[in-house]
């Protein structure tokens, strides 16, 4: 008897992951590392000013710098820009102002474009920018968003009339999935109303924006350290006009975007322009500086919030008001990042009523846009601070208010008050891990023993009981809520003739390690080697369709279109080895990488013996196509909705007001997982985005609209001295709607832990009389709480 | 960023370079670790014409004593201070607070003296050098001379060092009886302080029978709390320092910016000397 072991799975192992050596040691090309003959390098002159007219300038000056080849101002090139693109329009009449790459008359916000030098090294572009003159005519400023859209506002933008972008609206009782929000709130016995502010932060990817135009083959080749190379070759050919087939776009590796680089920017156009111009390369490549003042910003939201409940706990409605800062102009999603949100202020919990209004404003300041959960942080922070506080007013414990409301794990799929079908979840569950975890009754004891001594630390234990919706996603409901684009993705696989595999997958990797998690996919089902995998991606010549990464999609979608084309592959092999056996092929099975007839272990024959027959094919069987290859596409049918339980531990020294986090638990039900290492990775790495939120960032302006962080010394960033041990565990309720059974986990940890830090800074100051801080929680803020409850 | 072109000078003696900065006029600088100098020229704030390198003198690399004195030179960088057994033997404090600069990177680039000649009141190291008692070496187109640590910082970036002078060495004297602590309070990790306490007391029996106390970042320059240090003489319990720790920020000019406000910085003051003091008692 034949005994034959089956290989391990590769699935479920926690690889190291095959593309880290070379981003870590930086042996790879970035897109700043691109360099080719005759190229030249761009300087950007940006905006001193957050409102201005452009009444003169000269660019002449800096045509006399030595290295310099062009200069130009968007005067120059007003006929040729273009606009650069929004791809949701929220509503059919939402306000959408011409954004100019370079500004033409006028400048809106710090930081905008005005001017570009083209020279023969970076240093000569630099030097040439300072020679340019421009006179400005300062305009009035507007950076409040409530006085923004009161009557009589200055206005960003005259000719519109108005600072209200859209209003948008979601009204259960209007949808008929669910009651009247005011009906409930003017019914209930208890009502919380709170206002939060989701204060402006800045993405900080690790690789400022660089971009390299090569104008001078057949077509125009784009290098970019971009999240979208397939959106962002077809929007440059819309806006420019170039065709499609004369556009390549590479992203080729890139150091982070966390949404920051879900975007066609100006400084992507500008290299365009100026290429296309010159006739020439052109690279930019952008200072840390400039990307703090002109990348993208994320947040800015001022949330009202009315939350109507029965004194048992019982949550019966919720009505939210929400005014979202879109800065100077509409981003690429920008309108649309606070709608993703808004299908989450119910989050895990099954009230029956809810309204959501929200206005998207303009203000001098720079856009915002996606930013890592983008809209669901915002959301979940929003009802989880919402639940402390009613546990507060009700005297009950914050756990279980969320008991009392929750889902059970029976109730799944559950329809929501939105309208949602959430797939499958266990929140009871995740949440018993994670106290068994943290400690939770210990540390409670603790905390009284601080409040009896009246210790100057005081400890504090913040929850965060979150789902989110993720997997983007479904194509008719990205059309039904106005989103320019589908959801599906697409991989492709070629099995070359010795047997190994290249996978092309429509998704764009800038960290997440999907060449990792792909092939160990593709070696599972195809009973390869992971070594033998090869994962193409991010050049539009080889992975010429998809959609790329974005809103923990990569997988959640990318991932079973990968898992279909495997299939596909394995049903185009069968006939092939269903031959070389002299048998039907339905009497074969393919396990292990083998195709066997089914009850004899024994001859089989490989995918390779396949391949190298396809490759030969000198003895097919009949009208058989000599290829394994195989491509699929998969839209998904529904989004995909992981959720976990966060526990947080707080010291709060009352005396400094600084916040030391003692303990963080984080149980994640992220699905069925294909690597653990990687999940664990996105885990803390959201965590502590997260944590930033909670404790460390915040973009602030002056009242002239100057960005006042606008470097690492005033943006503080934490790094790993400033964040604590995260304890990590999993539930796992595999996503019922594909056999993968993954579901996203990209945005989770920075959706769940930011209300898990402020909760326990609240919960430890309580007895001061301390209902809410503002965020970030800076020592300061906590220390003037402390004066302001105890007073 | 990219910095303006300036031109470079590597001289290898103290000599050569001070002729060197002599020749080369006003808008002369010099570098020595380049960690507060570099990230000035990168953003373009800064547009020195030449820039004399001190890394290539060797005789400015050493710690050596001189009786009661540790001589640093002005390119010891701080990780040499960290791990240097005379500084860890006679001057603890200095090294305690040196390991709360910036990160391990600035750490092994920055130098204590080149620290001290920048003049940022936000700096650890010149509260420090205002405690011990330090002196500054400097060498000119005269020759030499020597300046205490309390006239050296004159203000906000500006420090007693002439355009065509170059700071040879740092002169402190052993701590002997002395114990010495720096808190400092930043909002992460590789921050500037918002506040940090330098302290240094005699004890006697328990109580504190001499004590000097400098603030960093309170002022234009690094301040010596004077109404403390006077109030600590005699102090033996945790009272006794709360009182006098109180009245730190008296006569401190603390800026109010978006790091912290001028009110907040004078209570860390305080909060920051009682526990620099109590950990000394």
């Amino acid at each position: 008897m034949t005994i034959t072991e089956e290989p391990a799975l590769e699935v479920g192992s926690a690889r190291r992951r095959k593309e880290d050596a070379r981003l870590i040691t930086g042996r790879t090309t970035w897109t700043e590392n691109v360099s080719l003959p005759g190229m030249l390098h761009l300087a950007i002159l940006r905006s001193p000013m957050a409102h201005a007219r452009i009444t003169s300038i000269d660019v002449e000056p800096a045509r006399a710098v030595k290295g310099v080849v062009d200069v130009f101002s968007g005067r120059d090139v007003a006929d040729v820009q273009g606009a650069l693109p929004c791809a949701w329009p929220v509503t059919a009449d939402m306000v959408h102002p011409d954004r100019p790459p370079i500004a033409v008359d006028e400048v809106r916000f710090m930081g905008e474009a005005v001017a570009v030098v083209a020279a023969r090294s970076r240093a000569a572009a630099l030097d040439a920018i300072a020679a340019i003159e421009v006179d400005y005519e300062s305009l009035p400023i507007v950076l409040d968003m409530e006085e923004a859209i009161a009557d009589g506002a200055d206005l960003v933008h005259a000719d519109k009339g108005t600072n209200k972008g859209y209003t948008w609206v979601f009204d259960s009782a209007e949808a008929g999935t669910g009651g009247d929000a005011g009906a409930a709130i003017d019914g209930a016995e208890v009502v919380i109303r709170r206002r939060y502010v989701q204060q402006r932060l800045i993405p900080a990817f690790m690789e400022p924006r660089s971009v390299v135009v090569d104008p001078t083959g057949d077509v125009y080749s784009i290098w970019s350290a971009t999240q979208i190379p397939h959106i962002l070759r077809f929007l440059i050919s819309v806006v420019t006009g170039t065709p499609e087939h004369k556009v390549r776009v590479i992203a080729p590796d890139v150091g982070g975007g966390f949404g920051g680089k879900l975007q066609v920017t100006p400084e992507e156009l500008i290299t365009f322009i100026a290429a296309r111009r010159l006739g020439k390369p052109v690279k930019f490549t952008e200072s840390r500086s400039e990307s703090l003042l002109s990348a993208h910003h994320g947040r800015d939201m001022i949330q009202d919030l009315e939350l109507a409940a029965r004194r048992d706990g019982t949550v019966l409605g919720l009505r939210v008001k929400l005014l979202a800062n879109m800065g100077a102009y509409m981003g690429l999603v920008g309108p649309g990042v606070p709608i993703l949100g808004a299908f989450m202020y119910n989050a895990i919990y099954k009230f029956p009523a809810y309204r959501f209004e929200c206005v998207g404003v303009f203000t001098n300041t720079t856009i915002t846009d996606a930013y890592r959960g983008a809209g669901r942080p915002e959301a979940t922070y929003a009802i989880e601070r919402l639940m402390d506080e009613l546990a507060d007013e009700l005297g009950l414990d914050p756990l279980e208010v969320r008991r009392r409301n929750w889902i059970n794990a029976d109730e799944f799929p559950f329809t929501t008050v939105c309208g949602l079908q959430y797939d499958s979840g266990d929140y009871a569950k995740a949440t018993d891990r994670a106290l068994e975890l943290f400690g939770y009754a210990e540390l409670r004891q603790e905390q009284q023993a601080r409040r009896d001594t009246g210790d100057s630390v005081q400890l504090g234990i913040g929850i965060s009981t979150y789902t989110e919706m993720c997997g983007l996603a479904p194509s008719r409901v990205l059309g039904s809520l106005r989103y320019g684009a589908g959801g599906w993705e697409t991989a492709s696989i070629r099995v070359l003739p010795t047997g190994r595999v290249e996978v092309v997958t429509g998704t764009s990797p800038h960290g997440q390690g999907h060449e990792t998690a792909w092939s160990q996919i593709v070696a599972d089902q195809l009973g390869v080697a992971f070594d033998d995998v090869e994962v193409l991606h991010g050049d539009t010549r080889t992975s010429y369709k998809g959609l790329d990464t974005y809103g923990s999609r990569s997988l959640a979608v990318g991932g079973v279109a990968l898992y279909n084309a495997c299939q596909k592959v394995i049903e185009k092999a069968k006939p092939i080895a269903a031959h070389m056996l002299e048998c039907d092929p339905a009497d074969l099975e393919f396990t292990g990488g083998q195709f066997r007839v089914r009850g004899n272990p024994d001859g089989g024959r490989t995918l390779a013996d396949c391949s190298l027959a396809v490759f030969a094919a000198h003895d097919l069987p009949d009208g058989i196509e000599p290829t394994l290859d195989a491509d699929a596409v998969y839209d998904p049918v529904n989004f995909s909705f992981p959720h976990g339980t966060h526990l947080c531990a707080t010291e709060v020294d009352t005396e400094t007001g600084r916040v030391t986090i003692r303990k963080y638990v984080a149980v994640d039900d992220v699905g069925r997982v294909i690597n653990p290492l990687i999940v664990e990775g996105q885990v803390h790495g959201g965590v502590a985005q997260g944590i930033a939120q909670a404790l460390f960032e915040e973009a602030i302006y002056d009242a002239d609209g100057n960005l006042m962080t606008g470097t690492f010394v005033d943006y503080t960033l934490p790094t790993a001295a400033d964040l604590p041990s995260i304890v990590t565990d999993r539930t796992e309720s595999p996503a019922p709607d594909h056999p993968l059974g993954t579901k996203g986990v990209g945005e989770a940890g920075t959706i769940a832990s930011t209300p898990a830090v402020v909760n326990a800074i609240v919960d430890a100051l309580r007895p001061m009389g301390v209902h809410d801080i503002a965020m970030p929680c800076t020592p300061e803020r906590v220390w003037r709480a402390v004066q302001g409850g105890a007073a | 960023m990219i910095p303006p072109s300036f031109d470079y000078a590597a001289p290898t003696t103290v000599d050569e370079a001070v002729s060197t900065l002599r020749d080369a006029g006003e808008d002369a600088k010099v570098i020595a670790g380049g960690q507060s100098l570099i990230p000035l020229l990168r953003m373009r704030f800064a547009a020195p014409s030449t820039l004399v390198d001190l890394g290539g003198i060797d005789e400015l690399r050493h710690v050596t004593e001189d009786g009661d004195t540790l001589v640093i030179g002005s390119m010891v960088t701080h990780a040499t201070v960290l791990r240097d057994p005379l500084v860890n033997e006679h001057l603890p404090l200095l090294a305690k607070a040196t390991a709360t600069v910036a990160d391990r990177q600035v750490r092994h680039r920055g130098t204590f003296a080149g620290s001290l000649a920048h003049a940022d009141p936000a700096g650890d190291l010149p509260a420090v050098a205002l405690v011990l008692g330090a002196e500054m070496e400097i060498a000119g187109p005269g020759g030499r001379r020597t300046v205490p640590a309390a006239e050296f910082f004159v203000d906000y970036l500006q420090s007693a060092l002439a355009a065509d002078e170059v700071l040879v060495a740092v002169r402190v004297p052993k701590q002997g009886a002395w114990v010495g602590a720096y808190e400092k309070f930043n909002r992460v990790a590789q921050g500037w302080a918002l506040v940090g306490v330098a302290a240094m007391v005699k004890r006697d029996n328990g109580t504190v029978s001499e004590a000097r106390v400098a603030l960093t970042n309170m002022a234009s320059t690094p301040v010596r709390a004077t109404a403390t240090e006077a109030a600590l003489a005699g102090a033996g319990n945790r009272e006794a320092i709360g009182a006098a720790a109180a009245r730190a920020a008296e006569g401190t000019r603390p800026g109010d910016d978006v790091s912290a406000s001028a009110d907040y910085r004078r209570h860390l003051a305080t909060v920051l000397t009682k526990r620099a003091v109590a950990s000394l008692v």
